[in-house]
């Protein structure tokens, strides 16, 4: 494996076997012009790295952070209005300053990308085949079509595309994203680059399928040898990776790096901040995060010194006075940009020492035992089918989206449930039904003791105040003609609050959530994502409701942000006695918030129970395969685990597989005999109890296994 | 699939009757085909109009839906009626939708090209001195109305036949009448009379077009895919051309052949200024002659004309963009 031989001392021109550097970037600077009167934004601001052969170099960073600009600026895919200076060097020549003819003939052939959203990457009137084809012959003119197809579908087999001689013909809306994301894989090695950047490749995907894409990338390193720059801002991902890492903050490095030192020697505040603010899988005990305050600065208004003292807990005056350079610190290539990281080195700070620690949240409820207390959310077998239409001149009824079909959960007071699953498996569609107050296609919703459909206006009118929801994307969840102010006080006045009382309890609530009341006459667009979320927090509290419904809060924030989100919905619950239906497909929060976890699959639960009970020992292999996909941001855990790695895409939720519908994927159900088959293939499971508690797992062959 | 196709077209089938219903129940009541004769001088006496009109089927003194059975009758065996002069319907169609189409063909395929080609490279070219041109052109045409481009397009070709010392550009009707000089001279005489109202025409189109393109263009530009295709090796422009603009053109094509549909009957004004003998000249001499059969024909006409359009384009759209061919 190429990765073990590069792991030693990849800085070190003494490094022989790995060789000159493939790619090598100094002192580079981008700056956006301004437009009109608006300021220039200073999006990249001194980077420097290079990388050798076979080596995966990490650059990690949050939204903003020029971590992606960098790799753009390499690419020569930065817009012409862009000022760019510095250096980028690819086997030692130089390529800024090159014409886009010149760069064109080095994209794609000794240089390329593999871009993050793979849903919109492929031009949709192409088959993926032509276009791989296409990424050929633009270096091969002379190549016949013939053997560029050949070696196409060559392509697609080493990206692990089933069937690829025929899927060649596939236009991409016909593939998954995981499968869109091979082929994104496939153009990227197609002429045997020497470096390949990954931006983000697997932020926009589930886990299952993160980790098989995390598989390829690896093979494909293996098949090319080539170099890896790996973007992303998930720490995880890099952990078990990456030879050699680069944090980035406000369009600099501020610490570079062999992976383990800046996991285990982390000797920048801002990298501390930012493991310690990651929810881990990983932990049993629920110690508050260790969020980061305030917000990154804005690329057009920079601090005179350093970008971070705002937000650090250890700033000094003399922090000010100037940019700090990154300066080796304890060997082996490590720099940190910080004038204290020899004083962190000397006493061995670690997060905990830097960071103050908020203040544990009283467990709430713990006194009264679950069955004891009242149930505000009751849901038994809802089932939600879409008709599934097809053609465009010609519109009609093919089939049926089995959405929802069959879900059961309870939520007692005080309690948390998290609802888990993969894009797809309908944990958004339970959510849109249990609030819409109709009666479902099938089954029951009862929420504080009233059945949803049996209702008449004012009753709904009644428990809405009581159920109130915080959707995913702060961007677009709040009317950004409004006022702060009128977003908060909209629930007040529709359910007749008087007037008199209205700004003493906005503000009251904006106090609440961590914002200044002395903002309430601001627009939302003034406020960054993570206190636009708290504004719709404050929001969905306003009317001192029982049961809050979130939908995937804090996925759209940076993890620095995400952990302050997170901490104020715990600190709220405990002081508010809330019960909230928590939906997320990131695990490691739910792991963190959740009381209760109930596992999605297909408009199916296949498991739920207690949140440490099934993190601890999930019994449902899909829940094991979900855990064990997730990667934990710790280099030397990450490196000894073994992943399950679940073949295939979730299948399609029109078409599901007769009996267990996990059953085409499942790890356990290829290992069995053909008699120990029947069951699955034929009998639906239910969820039975795995003994203990109340965890139930609907698998015929369910058993308890430790996957974390 | 098939089953589909037949119901579709039952569907269009019905409004085209409903549509050309409509339109000749309103015609035959608010059109007076008498007051023609009664201008006459010397005044014929009722009895011979009331005869000449039974005989047409015009006759106010019969009951509408007298009136109309008769005339449904024979538009089911496509046969449309006669004008109030006793010509053909038919034939008078058969002649002026080819004026029309002669008329329509150029100055909409030269418009459409002209303004899909301006509107892709002032999207190319946001914000610089090409897209402001094309933009302040787009919009002057768009602001002007059709007689006045028409007009204004008169008054230029004065100028241009003044300079050159011939009649280099003419503007009345589409050929001269009575020439006789051959295939090329015959040929060259129509593009002469052509190319003021193809230009006419054009203008509006392009004008149109550009707008629509450019907007469909700056939506893919920005778009991954065309990243992905840079990233590849493509040079800018191929990129752009292969990609941005291959995908662009998919809602342009089918608006265009919505466009085409319209126009068929559409360009009344340009046929009026001009003296072209088309179908959109032909609803306004029909309306003020009390042509009643005529107006209906050219209702039926339009209507025809617009759900064959709007189908062709539901066709073309689904043939041009797989991620609506397969579903």
């Amino acid at each position: 494996m190429t990765e073990t031989i590069t792991r030693t001392g990849a800085d070190e021109p003494g490094a022989a076997e790995t060789g000159a550097p493939v790619l090598e970037i100094e002192d580079l600077h981008v700056t956006f012009p301004g437009r009109g009167k608006s300021p220039d934004v200073r999006a990249v601001r001194g980077v420097g790295y290079s990388v050798r052969r076979g080596e995966i170099l990490g650059i990690v960073g949050e939204s903003g952070s020029g971590k992606s600009v960098s790799s753009m600026a390499a690419m020569g895919l930065l817009p012409d209005s862009a000022r760019i200076t510095g250096s980028i060097r690819l086997h030692g020549e130089e390529l800024l300053g090159l014409d886009d003819k010149a760069m064109s003939a080095k994209r794609g052939s000794r240089i390329s990308m593999v871009f993050q959203d793979p849903l919109s990457g492929l031009t949709p009137v192409y088959t993926v085949g032509d276009q791989i084809v296409e990424a050929i012959r633009v270096h091969n003119p002379k190549m016949p079509k013939d053997k560029a197809a050949a070696r196409a579908v060559e392509l697609l087999e080493l990206v692990g595309i089933p069937n690829a001689a025929h899927r060649f013909k596939s236009f991409p809306h016909e593939f998954s994203g995981g499968m869109r994301q091979r082929v994104m894989i496939a153009i990227a090695i197609a002429n045997d680059p020497d470096v390949i950047i990954c931006d983000e490749p697997t932020t926009a995907l589930d886990v299952t399928i993160q980790a098989q894409i995390l598989e390829v990338l690896k093979a494909a390193q293996r098949e090319t040898g080539a170099a890896i720059v790996m973007i992303t801002h998930d720490l995880g991902v890099v952990a078990g990776l990456v030879d050699r890492m680069l944090v980035m903050y406000a369009g600099r490095p501020v610490e570079v790096g062999a992976v383990d030192d800046v996991y285990y020697r982390t000797r920048m505040p801002y990298t501390m901040g930012l493991l310690g603010s990651v929810p881990r899988l990983d932990t049993d005990e629920r110690a508050p995060l260790v969020p980061i305050r305030g917000n990154p600065p804005s690329l057009s208004d920079l601090p005179p010194g350093c970008p971070f003292a705002p937000r650090c807990p250890i700033a000094t005056a003399e922090c000010d006075q100037g940019e700090p350079e990154l300066l080796e610190i304890g060997g082996q290539g490590h720099t940190a940009a910080c004038i204290r990281a020899p004083e962190i080195d000397r006493e061995g700070w670690t997060a905990a020492d830097v960071y103050p620690v908020p203040e544990a949240a009283p467990p709430p409820e713990a006194q009264v035992r679950r069955e004891d207390r009242e149930t505000v959310l009751q849901v038994d077998g809802l089932v939600k089918h879409h008709p599934l239409m097809k053609g465009a001149v010609f519109k009609r009824r093919v089939g049926t989206v089995y959405a929802v079909d069959g879900v059961g959960f309870d939520i007692a007071e005080g309690e948390t449930l998290g609802l888990v699953g993969e894009s797809g498996c309908g944990k958004s569609t339970t959510l849109m039904e249990i609030l819409s107050l109709e009666r479902p296609q099938g089954g029951t919703v009862d929420l504080l003791g009233r059945r949803s459909g049996t209702m008449n206006a004012r009753e709904r009118f009644a428990v809405r105040r009581d159920v109130q929801v915080v959707f995913q994307d702060p961007m677009s969840s709040l009317d950004p003609r409004m006022l702060v102010f009128d977003v908060v006080a909209e629930p007040l006045r529709t359910h007749g609050l008087p007037k008199d009382r209205l700004r003493a309890r906005v503000h009251e609530l904006l106090d609440l959530v961590g914002l200044d009341p002395a903002h309430a006459g601001r627009y939302p667009q003034e406020f960054s994502g993570g206190q636009r979320q708290r504004i719709g927090i404050a929001r969905a509290l306003a009317l001192e409701p029982r049961l809050l419904v979130l939908d995937e809060p804090v996925s759209a924030l940076d993890v620095s942000i995400q952990a302050g989100v997170i901490n104020l919905l715990d600190e709220l619950k405990a002081r508010l006695g809330l019960s909230y239906l928590f939906v997320a497909h990131d695990l490691s929060v739910v792991r963190h918030i959740a009381d209760r976890v109930a596992v999605m699959y297909l408009g199916r639960i296949v498991e739920i129970g207690a949140v440490d009970r099934i993190f601890r020992d999930p019994a449902h292999p899909y829940t094991q395969a979900l855990l064990s996909a997730i990667p934990i941001p710790d280099p030397e855990k990450e490196r000894n685990r073994s992943h399950i790695v679940l073949q295939g895409d979730l299948p399609s939720p029109a078409d599901p597989p007769s009996g267990c519908r996990f059953r085409p994927r499942c790890p356990k159900f290829a290992g069995l005999s053909e008699a120990e088959r029947t069951p699955c293939i034929e009998v639906s499971p239910d969820l039975e109890a795995t003994g203990g508690d109340d965890h139930t797992a609907a698998c015929h062959y369910a058993q308890g296994r430790s996957v974390v | 699939m098939w089953l589909f196709l037949v119901r579709r077209l039952v569907n269009y089938l019905v409004l085209i009757v409903v549509a050309t219903t409509c339109a000749y129940l309103l015609a035959a009541s608010a059109l007076s085909p008498r007051v023609n004769y009664e201008n006459q001088s010397p005044r014929p006496t009722e009895a011979a109009v009331d005869a000449r009109l039974d005989e047409l089927n015009l006759n106010d003194k019969t009951p509408l839906a007298e009136r109309w059975v008769v005339w449904a009758g024979d538009v089911v065996t496509g046969d449309f009626g006669k004008t109030v002069t006793g010509a053909s319907v038919n034939d008078e169609i058969e002649i002026r939708v080819l004026v029309s189409l002669r008329l329509i063909i150029a100055g909409v395929v030269i418009g459409a090209s002209l303004g899909v080609a301006i509107g892709a490279y002032a999207a190319v070219k946001q914000y610089g001195l090409f897209d402001h041109l094309s933009t302040g052109a787009a919009f002057t045409v768009l602001a002007v109305p059709a007689v006045v481009v028409a007009i204004t397009l008169q008054v230029a070709a004065i100028w241009v036949n003044d300079v050159a010392g011939e009649q280099m550009l003419v503007f009345n009707g589409e050929a001269t009448p009575g020439l006789d000089a051959g295939f090329f001279g015959t040929l060259w005489d129509r593009m002469k009379h052509m190319f003021l109202p193809t230009m006419a025409l054009a203008l509006s189109q392009f004008a149109v077009f550009s707008r629509y393109q450019r907007n469909m263009m700056l939506d893919v530009l920005g778009s991954d895919f065309v990243r992905t295709a840079r990233a590849k090796g493509l040079t800018r422009r191929a990129a752009l051309l292969k990609h941005a603009l291959r995908t662009a053109l998919i809602p342009t094509v089918t608006y265009f052949t919505f466009t085409f549909g319209v126009m068929m009957a559409g360009t009344t004004f340009t046929e009026k200024v001009y003296n072209w003998k088309g179908m959109g000249s032909w609803l306004i001499d029909s309306i003020a002659t009390n042509d009643v059969h005529a107006v209906a024909a050219v209702s039926c006409f339009m209507a025809v004309c617009v759900m064959a359009a709007a189908f062709l384009s539901d066709v073309l759209y689904a043939w041009l963009d797989p991620r609506v061919r397969v579903s």
